[in-house]
């Protein structure tokens, strides 16, 4: 089934380069709808104001960490199929395992490459 | 009550011999007056004190002395310097690192926005070759991501320093402790632990084998 690439992707970020970085690699895909939060809370808050096909998040941010926002997505009756891909520079077994039983549908350690994420941007929308 | 005799005795044989040294060395003083100031220390003394008890008070008066000693010590080290002016120095500089670095990769993040622009006015291959080099540059640029969160964590670990010297000082002064309660850290702070060191991280390659494990 092909990607429909013209769907809304939430990037969440505290570090405004990361979320420019990230929108510039989604760009050369061909994702140019791009919605930026800079922490849990505000992406929670949009995500329940607007319609997104993926989230793709950052873990380490305050006050609301990525996988407390995963864990809110998870437990949202209209969120939860969400597909949530984390990149973090967290990298810890113990992080992976945590992500995974939060539900993420997909894991990426930082720093990665434009490859990496549309590699697991496919993989995740291709389950969706 | 014999037994008390008994004891007792030997005591008073020490009394009489220590007052006789005591009359050899100061002839002048009489036996009443060693009885008089004895009694006013004693005096002082206030309830029995027990050996046990004794041993106590000594203790005390030790510890009160290497307190004084180290806050005379404390004091001669001026670590009032440390919390004051070079801990905030050091996180300023860091800080400003973090700063600067982030508004280096903003320009060179805008002039390769203009780059991936510039696409439209070349021919396939061309407009291929420059999305692949700016593509480099976007990957290149997550430095100040991970330099950012390296630096941070050097940061709050000067602020946990600073925080457990600035607690000995007040400690040593007696002052109140009169610190602002730190925010409540999240529920999953056990795994904010920021970029490994390269030694021990998984790689991207160990990380999707781990998730595959779960499938």
């Amino acid at each position: 089934m092909p990607i429909d690439k013209s769907m809304n992707v939430l990037i969440v970020d505290d570090y405004k380069t990361m979320l420019r970085i990230i929108r510039n690699l989604l760009k050369q895909i061909d994702f140019n709808n791009v919605e930026e939060a800079s922490d849990g809370a505000e992406a929670l808050s949009k995500l329940r104001t607007s319609n997104f096909g993926l989230v793709i998040s950052d873990w380490n941010m305050a006050p609301m960490t990525g996988l407390q926002l995963l864990q809110e997505v998870r437990a949202d009756a209209r969120l939860k199929a969400t597909p949530f891909i984390m990149i973090t520079a967290e990298s810890k077994v113990e992080n992976v395992v945590a992500a995974k039983q939060a539900g993420v549908s997909n894991y990426i350690v930082k720093p990665f490459n434009a490859e990496t994420l549309r590699g697991k941007i496919e993989k995740v929308l291709g389950h969706a | 009550m014999p037994d008390i005799a008994i004891a007792a005795r030997p005591a008073n044989t020490a009394l009489a011999e220590q007052l006789a040294v005591i009359t050899e060395r100061w002839p002048a003083a009489q036996p009443a007056m060693v009885a008089e100031v004895v009694q006013s220390v004693l005096a002082t003394m206030r309830g029995d004190l027990t050996s046990v008890e004794a041993a106590l008070l000594h203790e005390v008066a030790e510890l009160g002395r290497t307190i004084t000693t180290a806050r005379a010590e404390i004091a001669a080290l001026q670590v009032d310097d440390i919390t004051a002016s070079h801990i905030p120095s050091a996180t300023d500089e860091l800080d400003a690192i973090v700063g600067h670095t982030a508004a280096a990769t903003e320009s060179i993040l805008e002039v390769c926005e203009m780059l991936d622009g510039m696409a439209a006015t070349l021919d396939a291959a061309g407009a291929q070759a420059l999305q692949d080099a700016t593509t480099r540059i976007y990957e290149a640029c997550s430095f100040q991501d991970i330099t950012g969160q390296r630096i941070t964590k050097v940061v709050a670990t000067l602020k946990a320093i600073d925080s457990k010297v600035g607690h000995i000082i007040a400690t040593f002064e007696r002052k109140g402790a009169g610190a602002t309660p730190p925010r409540p850290p999240p529920a999953d702070i056990s795994l904010l632990n920021g970029p490994q060191l390269p030694a021990s991280a998984m790689d991207q390659h160990d990380i999707d084998k781990l998730l595959a494990s779960f499938d």
